[in-house]
């Protein structure tokens, strides 16, 4: 018997077209971000919010994925910015060969900034690189404020953690502070907004937030071309 | 419940490995999952045992080893593995620590046999 190492990733397929992904958003400036929750947290909702603020020239598109049917597409396209639904028929996330091949007809160099709406769903997306620039996990107050404990490796690698539906905290037992807390006990140092996408209310540290990660994404670009 | 996917991923490179080694069966890939990779190693199990019955590769073991986030203090230089998510350092209480493992999702290396009579079962499902 012989034993011969492997040494390399599980997944270096998707993360061989992940890498190829992110070389061309960096070559065309595009930031990409990877919207991750459970279902029903609020990601379209977040989106919808998000497009209807931004100016109608800006050079946005949306990647939406979904298991079944072409809702979330449907919703987001009413704001006019190129969208696509991905739908995966049963696959519990989106792979990088599935942003590639929907990107296929896009020009990117037309672009600034992609949203990728990922399937609803805590634990599969999470192992999966899309190429994007950051991940963002949506969490919604009536999920529970142990759900950055349960659900660990999410709230890990993302960069933000957007914490939706305030406007129900008067109705729901939630202890904002205790979700803050087990987020940063997950990973320190995670930044965190407050929204309500039904009011409004919050929102503009949410799109402050976009808006330092657009700037600093195009400088990063600028000094490495 | 994306384990499937990944036990087909691990299949797919012992399959390709071992086109190398014309004449040896593989009897064991070992592989290292992180406890912050989201990926449950009894359902990782589960489903490798599943897709490989009544294949060339039913006799292939599965070793998981799972491996624990280690940090590495940035003052200190001091590097352990975080229990109950606490990531300062235990030596000098620094909160300034990077993760340097504890994600992964890895193939770490594949055992190999030459076709004998101990691997007539390994033979006979091909």
């Amino acid at each position: 018997m012989d034993r011969v190492p492997l040494e390399r990733k599980v997944l270096s397929e998707n993360d061989r077209i992940a890498a190829e992904l992110r070389a061309r958003f960096q070559e065309h400036g595009v930031l990409c971000l990877n919207l991750i929750s459970s279902p029903g947290s609020g990601k379209t909702s977040l989106l919808e919010r998000t497009l209807e603020t931004l100016p109608k020239h800006d050079r946005v598109a949306v990647l939406t994925g979904d298991i079944q049917t072409e809702n979330d597409a449907d919703r987001i396209k009413r704001f006019h910015f190129p969208v696509k639904q991905i739908t995966t028929g049963g696959t519990c996330h989106l792979d990088a060969r599935m942003i590639e091949r929907h990107l296929e007809d896009w020009k990117l160099e037309n672009l600034d900034l992609l949203f990728i709406e990922n399937v609803g769903n805590l634990v599969c997306p999470s192992s999966y690189d899309l190429g994007e620039a950051a991940k963002v996990v949506v969490l919604s107050v009536t999920e529970g404020e142990d759900k950055p404990l349960k659900y660990p490796s999410i709230f890990f690698k993302s960069d933000l953690m957007v914490l939706n539906k305030i406007d129900l905290l008067p109705y729901v037992p939630f202890d904002m502070n205790a979700a803050a807390e087990n987020a940063r006990k997950v990973h320190p140092g995670m930044e965190i907004v407050k929204v309500s996408c039904l009011t409004g209310g919050g929102l503009h540290e949410w799109m402050m937030w976009l808006e330092e990660r657009r700037r600093a994404h195009k400088a990063l670009v600028e000094t490495a071309s | 419940m994306h384990e499937m996917g990944i036990a087909n991923s691990v299949l797919d490179a012992v399959r390709t490995e071992m086109g190398l080694y014309p004449g040896k069966y593989p009897c064991k890939v070992g592989v290292r999952v992180g406890e912050m990779a989201a990926i449950d190693p009894e359902a990782l199990r589960f489903c490798f045992e599943a897709m490989i019955q009544e294949t060339d590769l039913a006799l292939l073991e599965l070793a998981i080893e799972v491996c624990p986030r280690r940090h590495r203090c940035q003052v200190c230089e001091r590097e352990f593995i975080v229990r109950d998510y606490d990531c300062s350092c235990p030596q000098c209480s620094s909160l300034a620590t990077l993760c340097i493992s504890g994600d992964q999702l890895e193939l770490a290396y594949l055992e190999v046999e030459e076709y004998g009579p101990s691997s007539v079962g390994a033979k006979s499902t091909q």
